[in-house]
């Protein structure tokens, strides 16, 4: 027991020190939160002043709007160098056209050859349709006219997404993050202390000490865990704190992340970092090198992933038949949670239990590898 | 003490170590001098119990490593072939979390740091993290890391491995303190100065074999007169190295 705790703190102090674990433990993982903002509408808008109306119509359509000065070279460069998918140029003239009911012009700058813009643009043009017909309507009805002798044919889209389907969509997306960030965690800890250890030469003089190597290894694993669970508390805590100023309300979703609901999380994903740190421990000590160790590992933190992709895409509910399967279970309460519902016990203990057994049986397999003459390579 | 009891090791069709015994007792140097690839990290890997001998075995003061490894490495300080240290860790650091698995602990544990730092003189870098020493500097703080425990044996393979001239008459000095102080030194060393230099006794060891021992003069006696090397390279002759 002393040797493992001399380990893991020796581990932990040096870690500390270690710029890439830091990186990858403190920064990453809340790092993350914020890519969920990119879900968001996001357009530039040049000359708000000469459309006030309009720019709050967006706005309450759950447009983030962020103004920005000059003219169209300003809006064409912004989005040109992906500053913002969309830019909305109205000029001055405006407000003059507008009142006097002349066709006032608005340019909407986009990148068509940016495919990933395309849902964007294609919302961004909806919206201001919307816009144009709403005061159509107002100005043929103050002028006596029925507004619906200008629609000869009437198409009603219907969107077949519901809100909740789509709040799914960006759950799976949040859970998916938060295993991944856990494993990110862990990663450099888990290479340095073995790839690392051998390809720096430390690790033949630390085997010829009078300690089990089983404490040894238990320590290494403990320290990957540690800085685990330290990244997975601060990609929770970032998550929480970025849904607050994040309205996805206005996109049609209910979700909060409380802090009660926050801990609930970070409870059920941490017996998940004993496996993913000895999953990694085991790869890390399979390879000859450092460099290898980190290509390795770059695939196989992706395999817990798997599960969580194949929920998302199929939109797999929780069912306790799943729950033995360890990151899908994690997944499936992480959704749970984030809706509101409220955990059945005895599917707590099946995922935290199955979860466990795993991360255990893995640290002996681990520990088994240590014992082995090949480990010094 | 230090005994190999006919010592061999196979790796695949490989047979790195065929028949190596050799006695080293307290209070002196020991030499195991051979070229390169002639199994002396590989008998000094059985000997520290980081490998298992297919035959034979090593035995540290009477306790046989394969059977009792923990209690024969208690005795035994070991500095393996190109040791690493830990970077991010300062000198004191890297030698007290070797102390501190040793079971050292608290004032008793920083007293022999500090003595340790005098008797290697480091106290330079004391404090300073390791990113960036020397060669040198890298093997002093690996050598007081093996001598933390006030180890009976001590084991050093292939000490002087990339060392200046002054680090490895630095180096001499310290071994042979030890030495008076009572302590059994075996190291090994393709360098035949080195060997001549410093160690009572001398084991060459060619293609896995130890092919002959003796006190340098023994050697040289045993050849019919001439310099030690040439004794080293009629050893070496008569092993068909």
């Amino acid at each position: 027991m002393g040797a493992l705790l001399t380990v893991f703190l020796k581990e932990l102090r040096e870690n500390a020190r270690d710029r890439r674990t830091m990186l990858s433990a403190l920064v990453l993982g809340p790092l993350g939160a914020p890519l969920l903002f990119t879900i968001m509408l996001n357009a530039s808008v040049v000359g708000r002043a000469s459309a006030p109306n309009l720019v709050a119509f967006l706005e309450r359509e759950g447009v983030r709007v962020h103004d920005i000065p000059g003219g169209d070279a300003q809006a064409a460069a912004i989005v040109r160098g992906h500053g913002t998918r969309l830019a909305l140029v109205i000029p001055p003239d405006y407000g003059a056209r507008f009142a006097t009911a002349r066709p006032a012009r608005v340019q909407l700058y986009t990148d068509t050859a940016d495919a990933s813009a395309g849902t964007d643009r294609a919302r961004a043009q909806s919206l201001l349709r919307g816009y144009a017909g709403q005061i159509a309507t107002w100005r043929l009805q103050a002028r006596g006219i029925s507004p619906s002798i200008t629609q000869p044919v009437v198409v009603d889209e219907v969107d077949v997404s519901t809100p909740a389907a789509r709040a799914l969509a960006v759950l799976g997306m949040l859970s998916y993050f938060i295993v991944f960030a856990t494993l990110m965690g862990g990663l450099y800890v888990a290479i340095d202390a073995t790839a690392g250890e051998r390809e720096r030469g430390s690790l033949e003089p630390l085997l010829t000490l009078p300690v089990s190597r089983s404490a040894l290894v238990a320590g290494k694993i403990l320290t990957a865990s540690a800085y685990m669970a330290l990244s997975l508390g601060l990609t929770v805590t970032a998550f929480s704190v970025c849904l607050r100023f994040l309205h996805l309300d206005s996109l049609g979703m209910a979700l909060e992340l409380s802090p009660r609901i926050g801990l609930a999380i970070f409870g059920v994903v941490l017996p998940f970092v004993l496996l993913g740190a000895s999953l990694m421990t085991i790869v890390a000590s399979f390879t000859r090198s450092y460099r290898e160790a980190q290509s390795w590992l770059a695939a196989v933190i992706l395999v817990p992933t798997v599960p969580i992709m194949f929920a998302g895409v199929y939109q797999v509910e929780l069912r306790s038949s799943l729950l033995w399967i360890p990151s899908l279970s994690q997944h499936l309460l992480i959704g749970a949670l984030l809706k509101g519902d409220s955990l059945q016990p005895s599917d707590v203990l099946l995922s935290v239990g199955t979860t466990l057994a795993a991360g255990l049986l893995l640290a002996g397999i681990a520990m088994r590898l240590y014992e082995r003459e090949k480990i010094l390579g | 003490m230090i005994v190999l009891e006919s010592l061999a090791k196979r790796f695949g069709g490989v047979e790195a170590v065929r028949d190596v015994s050799l006695v080293a007792g307290d209070g002196r140097v020991t030499g195991l001098l051979g070229p390169n690839g002639a199994g002396k990290s590989t008998t000094l890997r059985l000997l520290y119990g980081v490998l298992t001998p297919d035959r034979g075995r090593a035995l540290i003061d009477g306790i046989e490593v394969a059977t009792d490894r923990r209690a024969a490495l208690a005795t035994m300080g070991v500095l393996p072939h190109n040791a690493g240290i830990y970077p991010h860790l300062t000198t004191r650091e890297n030698i007290r979390y070797f102390g501190a698995l040793h079971g050292l602990a608290g004032a008793a544990l920083e007293a022999r740091i500090d003595e340790l730092c005098g008797l290697l003189d480091l106290g330079g870098i004391a404090d300073r993290r390791a990113k960036g020493f020397s060669q040198g500097e890298r093997l002093k703080v690996a050598l007081a890391r093996a001598l933390v425990h006030r180890p009976k044996n001590l084991v050093l393979d292939e000490p002087t491995n990339g060392l200046d001239v002054l680090a490895t008459r630095n180096l001499r000095d310290v071994i042979r303190r030890l030495r008076e102080a009572g302590h059994c030194v075996l190291f090994s060393s393709h360098v035949m100065q080195e060997v001549a230099a410093l160690c009572d006794e001398i084991v060459i060891i060619a293609g896995g074999r130890a092919v002959a021992r003796g006190t340098p003069a023994e050697l040289q006696a045993g050849i019919g007169g001439g310099s030690l090397e040439d004794a080293f390279i009629a050893a070496l002759a008569a092993a068909g190295g």
